[in-house]
C-alpha cells in the first residue's frame, strides 16, 4: 500500500509526519534540528530514502543536513556557499548598493535523476549546486552575473531565490524566481540565464513593466506540462504557455490576489491552488476566514475551499514554500500556517483536516509518495 | 589540554557534551583553539567564525577567565590558566531574539 511522508520546516526545527495512503491516521517525528530554522526540507526523486534540510540561525549561521534513512537519522553535510569571484552588488532597500552577502539557503531542489545532485537557491540571491550529497557547493554564477544582479532588490523577507523548478522532460531548462528581482529561465543547465517577465506589472517599482524587479513569490508546473507555469506574484497570478516568454493575468474572481503559495493538481495540469491574503499589509485571510482557491480552469474563475477549514477569527498566513501535493489518485493537497497547523485534503480540496495544530511557525511544506 | 566549553546548539550539531578538550600545538590563541575544534568537529566549520574571512560570527562572544577576548586580535596568547586547561575558553551566544 501507498504510504505519505511530509517533510515540514518551521521557525523551531524539522517535523516528519508519515502516513498510509488513506492519510487518516499519521505518526509525527520531530523537532529534528530543534531551536533552529529549518527553510525547506525536501527527498530526491530518484532516492526517497535520501532527504535533504536546510538548517539555519542567526548565531550559528548555515548547516546542511542529509538523511538516507528518510529522515530518522541525520548527518551534516558541507555549508560553505561562497559566491564566485568578486560578488559586488545589489540595491538594497533605499536603492543604494548593498554588498553581495549570503545569509540563509531557502530552497533545496534535488536532481531529477541523480540523489547526489541538488540545487540551492539562496538569500543574498544565487544559485547553488552540489553533485557530492551536498559535501560541496558551487555557485552558478551566470545567473548572478547576467546583468541585471546590480538592479535586484531584497522584497520584506530578503533577498532570496526561492522556486527552483527543474524541466523533466528537458534536463537544460530551470526556472527560478527570486524577490524582488522576477523568474529567469536557463536553456543551457544554468551557463546562461534570461529573465522571463514579460507581462507582470507591478505598481511599486518606478517602471511598473521593467525587465526584472518584481516581487515573484511562487511558481508551480505540472510535470506534463512543462512550458505552462503558474505565477504568485507579491500582487497578481499569473500564467505562461510559452516557458515565461511572456505572462497573462489570471486572477479572476478571487477576493484578492496577494499571497504566496501556488500549487498544481497531481493529475490535472489547469487545476491550481492559492491561498489568498489580505494585503501585503496585512498578512493573513481576508476576513479571518482560511480559504484556498481552487481552479479548474487554470485561472481565472476560482472557488473557494472551505470544509474543515476555519472560517472566523483566523488570521495565519501561508508562506511560499509551504503547500505541496501528493500523487495518490485521488491527490492530496498540503499546506502549512504561520500558526503551526498543517491542513491535508485527501480529495483535491474539498474537504480539509488538521494533521497537527500547534508546531512552530511553518516554513516550507514538501510531500513524498512512496510505495 | 584545552577545554573548550560549546553553547547548547553547537553542542548538539556536534555531538558532544558540554564541554570538549583538544590539544593546540604552539601558542595557545584565540585562532589556534578554533583551528583545533574545527579540525576535531568539521561540522563547526562556519557556524563560529565565517568560513572566507575567518571573522567571529557577530552574535557569538568569547570569554576566559571571566574576561570577554572577543574583540581582541585572536592572535593573542591566552592566560596560562587557558592553555593549562585550568580555565576552560568559553563560545557564548548572544541572548538575543525570540
Amino acid at each position: 500500500m501507498s504510504k505519505v511522508r511530509v517533510l515540514v520546516g518551521t521557525r523551531k526545527g524539522a517535523f516528519v509526519l508519515n502516513s498510509d495512503g488513506k492519510r487518516e491516521n499519521w505518526e509525527v517525528s520531530g523537532p529534528h534540528f530543534g531551536g533552529w530554522e529549518v527553510y525547506h526540507v525536501k527527498g530526491s526523486p530518484v532516492d526517497p530514502n535520501r532527504l535533504y534540510a536546510s538548517q539555519s540561525s542567526g548565531w550559528f549561521g548555515q548547516v546542511i543536513q542529509r538523511s538516507d534513512d528518510g529522515g530518522k537519522t541525520w548527518d551534516a553535510v558541507g555549508n560553505k556557499f561562497v559566491y564566485e569571484g568578486t560578488p559586488g552588488t545589489h540595491l538594497w532597500y533605499d536603492g543604494t548598493p548593498h554588498p553581495w552577502e549570503f545569509k540563509r539557503v531557502w530552497h533545496l531542489e534535488p536532481s531529477l535523476t541523480d540523489p547526489d545532485t541538488v540545487f540551492a537557491g539562496v538569500e543574498d540571491a544565487a544559485l547553488f549546486r552540489t553533485t557530492d550529497g551536498g559535501q560541496t557547493w558551487n555557485e552558478l554564477a551566470g545567473l548572478r552575473e547576467h546583468g541585471s544582479g546590480s538592479r535586484w532588490q531584497p522584497g520584506a523577507g530578503g533577498m532570496c531565490l526561492h522556486t527552483i523548478i527543474l524541466d523533466p522532460s528537458n534536463p537544460k531548462r530551470i526556472y527560478i524566481a527570486i524577490s524582488a528581482a522576477g523568474a529567469f529561465r536557463t536553456d543551457d543547465g544554468g551557463e546562461t540565464w534570461t529573465p522571463i517577465n514579460r507581462g507582470l506589472r507591478s505598481e511599486f517599482m518606478p517602471e511598473p513593466t521593467a525587465e526584472v524587479g518584481h516581487c515573484v513569490h511562487r511558481l508551480a508546473m505540472h510535470r506534463s506540462h512543462p512550458n505552462v507555469l503558474f505565477m504568485q506574484k507579491h500582487w497578481d497570478v499569473m500564467r505562461t504557455d510559452n516557458a515565461g516568454d511572456s505572462w497573462q493575468e489570471v486572477s479572476g474572481n478571487l477576493p484578492t490576489d496577494f499571497g504566496f503559495a501556488i500549487d498544481v493538481h497531481a493529475h490535472e495540469p489547469e487545476t491550481i491552488y492559492v491561498v489568498p491574503i489580505k494585503s501585503d499589509s496585512e498578512h493573513y485571510p481576508p476576513e479571518g476566514k482560511l480559504r484556498v482557491y481552487r481552479s479548474r480552469t487554470g485561472g481565472n474563475d476560482w472557488e473557494p475551499l472551505t470544509s474543515g477549514l476555519p472560517q472566523s477569527n483566523c488570521f495565519v498566513n501561508v508562506l511560499r514554500d509551504a503547500m505541496a501535493v501528493d500523487t495518490l489518485d485521488s491527490c492530496g493537497i498540503y499546506f502549512g500556517t504561520s500558526g503551526g497547523q498543517v491542513y491535508m485534503s485527501p480529495d483535491a480540496g474539498d474537504n480539509w483536516t488538521a494533521i497537527v495544530r500547534d508546531l512552530p511557525p511553518v516554513v516550507s511544506v514538501e510531500v513524498q509518495t512512496l510505495a | 589540554m584545552i577545554r573548550v566549553v560549546l553553547p547548547h546548539h553547537l553542542r548538539n550539531l556536534a555531538r558532544v557534551g558540554s564541554e570538549v578538550q583538544l590539544e593546540v600545538d604552539g601558542p595557545v590563541t584565540t585562532r589556534a583553539i578554533l583551528d583545533a575544534l574545527e579540525a576535531r568537529y568539521p561540522t563547526l566549520c562556519g557556524t563560529i567564525r565565517d568560513h572566507v574571512t575567518q571573522k567571529r560570527r557577530p552574535f557569538l562572544r568569547f570569554f576566559v577567565c571571566e574576561e570577554d577576548v572577543s574583540l581582541d586580535s585572536p592572535e593573542v596568547p591566552l592566560p596560562e590558566a587557558i592553555a593549562s586547561g585550568a580555565e576552560p575558553f568559553y563560545i557564548i551566544g548572544a541572548i538575543a531574539g525570540g
